[in-house]
């Protein structure tokens, strides 16, 4: 199954946030989409989620169109992870992560299907002691946490996350990084926009990397984590070097004048 | 967990059979005490209870059965606790035309200021629609209530300033505190049938509401319309909050205070508290309904000013707890 987006045209207010971009998403990969603040990555994540309708161009689910699906199904098959965690009302954490299964639930409440994806996703993200705690008052990691473990719960074919690690400590954006990593090797796809970029070289499988609207670069990793590039999609000198244990590492160094 | 739980269940119960003792009680209470074994008489008491108490009694209950949950309902569409059905100016435009029914008036006829009080909130919700839009935007969508509900209120001032007679300020005035007084079952017809429906519309909210619970991005990406609960919302409390004031005028708080007395009890999720809400505020209304009756006053102290006595102080608690939860 691909996620793919063909000539993607969007214009806002006079400006023009997506340019006539084209582009395609795998199973099975992480890609991470990369670029300057304003490059288009939110309302590009917003088309592939199928909140904000393009002016022209289509997104396509294999060859269905995603606005053509009827809201519940596409919620089935494309789960979002807004970029700030937005809890309402003082709910436990138990039935934040339920709230996941209402594109599946029938209309007398969640199944047994639906209560075994809830344990599981909590599972996955070590949400379980946290089960009875009342959402509101956990720690902006535990958050994060849980509105993972909400998306999860909908066992989407394909999960998007909006820049999963704003305000997280480096400890928890390698836990949700490693949690996204294996929910791709699980056979779904996943797309997420970041701005670390040795988190990008760490954990992508691809790339896809936006400026003004447009696709600078998309593809493999190595084939697009250069420092050339990434001069050019930020503005900024980029230094790629190797970690002692072989990590990579991108170190923006100066600004280009 | 999502869907009917065994706690709220029981809540449900319990208020059902709390509403239907009082229901009960409230028949005896009144000026005039009349005991259960002269109801059915073919007399003067049977009349006060079959002619003029039990139809009160029925409205009351609808009336706050409609307030709480068109409260509920806009605290979850709003994500706000200190929203109430007078957000989208319903109500407001609601009271504008059963004023000018009064203005001008008409009231002689009785069924002729509910039928205006009805159109008032028909051309509100009309409005708010032309205003709002089809984007499905909350912060639109609320302003646009606002200006609604200061623009019918201001009209409705400009009525009591320029009324014809001194008699006509006074009964716009009283009309407005809201009162159950001297209701038939013209009034119980009328408003009953439009509460049932607009309450059907506001359960029918309940999921999205849930989802909402996360956002409007992630509600969305669940495959909740927003545009559809935003007409949904409007027409629910629109038909609800249109038909309560036609039959009662405006009788404030029970739609801010009864979620959030029903919500520690049916746990937070905005679609378990509709149920309770309804509930508890038909219990409301009626106990307070009967207290006013009962109450040694001259004449009978106004519903709507026994609410808002109950209503602010209750509000200012509330205030105070949020403060210190903040803190």
């Amino acid at each position: 199954m691909f996620l793919s987006f063909e000539k993607l045209g969007l214009t806002l207010r006079g400006r023009d946030i997506l340019k006539n971009i084209s582009g395609q998403f795998q199973l099975g990969r992480v890609t991470v989409i990369l670029g300057a603040n304003g490059a288009g990555k939110s309302s590009l994540l917003s088309c592939l989620a199928g909140l904000r309708e393009p002016q022209s161009g289509i997104v396509k689910l294999d060859d269905r169109q995603i606005l053509s699906l009827e809201g519940r199904e596409r919620g089935q098959l494309i789960g979002l992870l807004p970029q700030r965690p937005d809890i309402h009302w003082n709910v436990d954490v138990k039935t934040v992560v339920g709230l996941g299964r209402l594109p599946h639930s029938g209309r007398w409440g969640m199944g047994a299907a639906d209560h075994e994806a809830v344990t599981k996703a909590m599972a996955a993200t070590d949400c379980t002691e946290l089960a009875e705690r009342k959402a509101m008052r956990l720690s902006g990691g535990e958050q994060g946490r849980v509105l993972l473990a909400r998306v999860l719960a909908g066992e989407p074919k394909w999960l998007l996350a909006d820049e999963p690690l704003a305000s997280l400590d480096p400890a928890h954006q390698f836990d949700v990084l490693e949690r996204l990593k294996n929910y791709a090797k699980a056979g779904n796809g996943v797309i997420v926009v970041l701005h670390d970029l040795t988190q990008a070289a760490r954990f992508a499988d691809d790339i896809m990397i936006m400026k003004d609207g447009d696709i600078l670069a998309a593809g493999p990793r190595d084939a697009v984590m250069t420092a050339d590039i990434m001069g050019q999609a930020y503005g900024v000198e980029v230094q790629i070097g190797k970690s002692d244990t072989g990590e990579p590492l991108v170190v923006p160094v100066r600004r280009l004048p | 967990m999502i869907g009917p739980n065994r706690n709220a269940v029981r809540l449900n119960l319990l208020l059902m059979a709390a509403l239907i003792v009082m229901m009960i009680l409230s028949l005896a209470a009144g000026k005039v005490w009349v005991s259960p074994l002269a109801w059915l008489e073919d007399d003067l008491s049977g009349l006060i209870i079959m002619e003029l108490r039990l139809p009160r009694i029925i409205l009351g209950a609808a009336i706050g059965a409609a307030l709480g949950m068109a409260g509920a309902t806009m605290q979850g569409y709003l994500r706000n606790p200190l929203a109430d059905p007078g957000v989208f100016g319903v109500s407001s435009s609601a009271a504008l035309g059963a004023v000018s029914s009064l203005y001008f008036g008409y009231a002689m006829t009785a069924w002729l200021l509910p039928t205006f009080a009805l159109a008032g909130a028909a051309i509100g919700m009309g409005l708010l629609a032309l205003l709002a839009g089809r984007s499905g935007s909350l912060i639109l969508f609320t302003l646009a209530g606002v200006i609604l509900s200061s623009l019918a209120a201001s009209l409705t001032s400009l009525m009591i300033s320029l009324a014809p007679t001194p008699f006509a300020t006074t009964e716009i005035v009283t009309w407005l505190m809201g009162a159950l007084t001297d209701r038939s079952w013209d009034d119980v017809k009328l408003a009953v049938p439009i509460i049932a429906v607009g309450m059907l519309f506001l359960i029918a909210t309940g999921r999205s509401l849930d989802a909402l619970t996360l956002g409007e991005d992630a509600a969305r990406s669940m495959g909740v319309n927003v545009v559809r609960l935003q007409w949904l919302a409007v027409l629910g409390v629109g038909l609800t909050v249109g038909a309560s004031v036609a039959a009662a005028g405006i009788i404030g708080f029970v739609g801010l205070i009864v979620p959030h007395l029903v919500r520690p009890f049916a746990g937070h999720r905005p679609s378990a508290v509709l149920l309770p809400s309804a509930l508890a505020g038909a219990l409301l209304i009626v106990t307070a309904d009967s207290a006013v009756r009962i109450l040694p006053t001259v004449s009978e102290l106004r519903l709507g000013i026994a609410m808002s006595l109950l209503g602010a102080p209750f509000f200012m608690i509330l205030l105070y707890k949020m403060h210190r939860e903040l803190a």
